[in-house]
């Protein structure tokens, strides 16, 4: 049988992975899908607490916000990196720190 | 000692003198609209304004003389209380019982010796505001220079009409800054700007004395206005007689004993104010290079008005000073010995306003003599008589300054009697009068202060009269002779001008020798007004200004009085200063008739190294400037170097920035502009805030209160506590948000506490400490 603990085990994992991407990662695409990674795992974990906790459908609810969110997130941040490499034509994220003093 | 309550100090409410009220104000208003308005206003409105003011000031003054002349003698005092301006509360001191509280209150009060004098400021002041009207026809700020003569009346009332000594001080200050402004009236040159400032303060320092007198009057007397100052003086003289301090030790078996008594300290004090104000020794030095300002204001405030408040002040605290030979004879000395010596300086001088500045130093020094062997009248009937003709000495001074075009040097001046006939009779006889011409107004008063100074007697200082009367004598002959020296080298002989100025010379308007006229008659005649002289010719004339003053001055004190013994010298002495005079004047005719003289310049010749340090001032600003001033200067620089540059600018300054920019320096390095540093940052500390929320700490403290112990446990997010007080292993409370516990023990001795900590996470963790009852205390 598949408990909460199972569902929890898997998001916490899914958002290691993103949080290890978003850190590691030196591609600005990538990082992007890493946050998209993390907010999934998140999502995840409320859907599954809504199964299990089903009384007031909070996890469902807060879950599509997020999607919401993410995908407005989304699509600033590749704007960001449309002009970006516009402005340096790379889009690696060491090269961005020109606000750096 | 009777105490202060005994006497009554606080007269029921006063009948208001309602009239003192605008003879005071109206300069004042005056001041005010010219003074905001002025740039605004045309030359002829301010002119008239400034004018009208001061006149009807005049006006009103003279009525409210004849109003006091009115009263019987002993009734001659007219007050006008304005408001209560504020009460020193002083804790008992100087042997006192009783803490005092002193009224300072708005009041002016007019006597026979303020009406006096009220009568010369602004009467003066008036003729020398039509002066001014000519003086400064083609000046560019008339409304300032005219905003600034009303201000120095106004403050000139306060000071003469004021009926305790903080209003008296107003005045005098207020005198003062007016003093400055005026000096520096043309800053945009430098060296008049210097001038001012050095008259600000070197009157500082004078009225730091001052200020220091009118503090310990109040501490021992608790009383600060003139009537009620005297009343206690007259009294209860102990609250001033007796010692101040006490001095007194053995010096290689030497019993040296020093008790001044307060009224010497005072006195002192209080002269050091008037020597500020009136360019005495040593604090004279400002008033020669006041000469920097407008000639009307040298004439109103450096020679008629101003100069002569400090003598005006000795004589109004003639009770107190009285009191103390010591102090009278420190006022005597000064005075004799500022005469000679400021006489010697204007024998070389070679600027008319110089000339005259050094002599209105030496005729203070005449009138500070009268004041300190107590002839309070003699002194301040010299006072007016030396308004007159030093006024008048100063506006025709001003005259042909005009007329020579802004030169001031005499050498290049002479033949002017023709060119200028009203102004040169009107100086003739000022300059008689200041020369003690045999009755002409300045014989008169100067004749009796040598009388005065030789025939009072002076207590304890008998060998002191007749070196005042020689120092004084000494200083009347310099004076005719320097005086007529003037007089010849500017008004006789050839011109020595160059003939573009000779050609523009012409006499000056008449709203300018009009006040001449007036001032020289006055300077003839005034004389009359007190003619002591006449007495010793065995005439028989009123003596209308003592008859005035004397009473309340020199009655109700101890005076000093005239000692009989020297009755037979008084008719011996109005020959020997009239012919001293005369002399001296025949000695000037004799070598300045035609202008330079060649004998003069022998003699100066004869003694270079002296000639050379009298027509330096006896390097008098020298000296102050190599010790006073330098010493000053260092102080100055010394505390702009340790306080300003380091303590302020270095440590508070430039260091507290430095501290900054070090850490901003170090903190810097962490922000790498990298956006995955950051993230890493971010999630670390997640993770240590996570950490925290799910492993509980604990601890907790102990404290054994008799037979009870109180604990109280550390504070976490959602923790709940539960105990065991006596180590048992059963928990005494269940689990609970409550941090504080609290437990009775039945037996004394070691018991162990232990706690238990559970978080939300439902994870616990314990501690444990031992504390120790302690057992029942033996009686």
């Amino acid at each position: 049988m598949i408990t909460l603990g199972h569902y929890l085990v898997l998001s916490v994992a899914i958002f290691t992975v993103g949080t290890i991407g978003f850190v590691v990662r030196r591609n600005l695409l990538v990082v992007l899908m890493s946050i998209e990674l993390q907010l999934n795992a998140v999502n995840l974990a409320l859907v599954a607490a809504n199964r299990f906790h089903p009384a007031s459908h909070a996890g469902q609810v807060t879950a599509f916000f997020i999607i919401a969110i993410a995908a407005a997130e989304a699509a600033v941040g590749l704007a960001i990196v449309v002009s970006f490499f516009r402005l340096r034509h790379t889009v690696r994220t060491d090269e961005a720190d020109r606000m750096r003093h | 000692m009777p105490g202060l309550n005994e006497i009554s100090l606080r007269p029921g409410a006063p009948d208001q003198y309602w009239l003192l009220l605008p003879i005071v104000l109206l300069p004042a208003l005056g001041a005010l609209v010219n003074g905001l308005f002025g740039s605004r206003l045309k030359r002829d409105t301010i002119h008239t304004l400034a004018c009208a003011m001061v006149f009807t000031s005049f006006a009103l003054s003279v009525v409210a003389f004849l109003q006091l002349a009115a009263l019987p003698h002993e009734a001659r005092h007219l007050t006008y209380r304005a408001y209560e301006w504020f009460t020193v509360t002083l804790p008992a001191a100087f042997g006192s019982a009783q803490d005092y509280r002193i009224p300072i209150d708005v009041a002016f009060r007019l006597d026979p010796l303020a009406a006096t004098m009220l009568l010369v400021v602004t009467g003066v002041g008036s003729l020398i505001h039509l002066y001014s009207t000519g003086y400064m026809a083609h000046d560019e700020s008339p409304g300032r220079f005219f905003s600034y003569m009303n201000l120095f009346t106004f403050a000139m009332l306060v000071l003469v009409l004021g009926e305790s000594l903080p209003v008296m001080f107003v005045g005098w200050e207020g005198v003062g800054l007016c003093s400055y402004l005026l000096i520096g009236f043309w800053f945009d040159k430098d060296e008049n700007a210097k001038a001012g400032m050095k008259a600000f303060i070197v009157n500082r320092i004078g009225d730091l004395g001052f200020l220091v007198g009118i503090f310990l009057l109040a501490l021992s007397l608790g009383v600060l206005s003139f009537p009620e100052m005297e009343q206690v003086a007259a009294h209860a003289p102990t609250q001033l007689t007796k010692p101040a301090f006490d001095l007194s030790f053995s010096l290689f078996g030497w019993d040296i004993a020093w008790r001044p008594a307060i009224a010497t300290i005072a006195a002192i004090c209080l002269f050091v104010g008037a020597a500020g104000k009136s360019a005495q020794l040593p604090l004279y030095v400002w008033l020669p290079d006041a000469m920097a300002g407008p000639t009307p204001v040298s004439a109103l405030i450096h020679a008629a008005t101003m100069v002569t408040a400090g003598v005006y002040m000795v004589a109004r605290m003639h009770f107190l000073f009285v009191l103390t030979a010591s102090g009278m004879a420190v006022v005597a000395v000064t005075g004799a010995l500022t005469a000679v010596f400021a006489a010697t300086i204007a024998l070389t001088q070679n600027d008319i306003k110089k000339v005259l500045a050094y002599s209105t130093v030496s005729q203070l020094g005449y009138m500070f003599v009268a004041v300190g062997v107590g002839a309070h009248v003699t002194g301040v009937f010299h006072v007016v008589t030396h308004a007159f003709f030093k006024a008048c000495l100063f506006l025709g001074a001003g005259s042909v300054i005009v007329a020579m075009h802004h030169r001031q040097d005499i050498r290049e001046m002479g033949g002017l009697k023709a060119l200028m006939p009203r102004t040169r009779w009107t100086f003739l006889a000022a300059t008689l009068a200041i020369a003690g011409f045999p009755f002409t107004s300045g014989f008169f008063s100067k004749d009796a202060i040598l009388w005065h100074a030789l025939a009072r007697d002076s207590g304890r200082y008998g060998i002191l009269p007749p070196i005042l009367l020689t120092l004084l004598l000494a200083g009347a002959a310099l004076t005719a002779f320097y005086m007529f020296r003037l007089y010849f080298l500017v008004f006789g002989g050839e011109s020595r001008a160059d003939e573009d100025t000779l050609a523009h010379i012409k006499e000056s308007p008449s709203s300018m020798t009009l006040p001449l006229v007036v001032l020289g008659a006055l300077s003839i005649a005034a004389g009359l007004l007190n003619p002591e002289a006449l007495h010793a010719l065995g005439l028989n004339v009123p003596l209308t200004f003592e008859g005035w003053l004397a009473p309340g001055i020199e009655e109700g004190v101890p005076a000093v009085g005239i000692a009989e013994m020297r009755k037979p010298f008084e008719l011996p002495l109005v020959g020997a200063s009239s012919v001293i005079a005369l002399a001296a004047m025949g000695f000037a005719w004799i070598w300045y008739r035609r202008g330079p003289s060649a004998e003069a310049e022998r003699l100066a010749a004869r003694v270079p190294g002296l000639y050379a340090l009298v027509l330096d001032k006896w390097r008098i600003d020298e000296l102050y400037e190599a010790t006073i001033v330098r010493s000053l200067r260092w102080l100055a620089r010394a505390g702009h170097e340790a306080i300003d540059k380091l303590l302020i600018d270095g440590i508070m300054v430039h260091g507290v920035a430095g501290a900054v920019n070090l850490t901003g320096r170090v903190v810097r390095l962490v922000q790498t502009g990298r956006v995955q540093v950051y993230a890493m940052a971010m999630a670390l500390g997640t993770l240590g805030i996570l950490y925290k929320l799910a492993v509980p700490s604990t601890d907790f403290e102990a404290r054994v209160d008799g037979r009870s112990v109180t604990v109280n446990a550390a504070e976490g997010a959602g923790y709940e506590y539960r105990w065991d007080f006596d180590g048992d292993g059963r928990w005494d409370t269940q689990f609970g948000a409550e941090r504080r516990a609290e437990h009775r023990y039945r037996k004394a001795g070691r018991h162990e506490v232990r706690l238990e900590v559970r978080n939300a996470f439902t994870r616990s963790v314990g501690e444990h400490e031992v504390v120790v009852r302690p057992g029942r205390r033996r009686r």
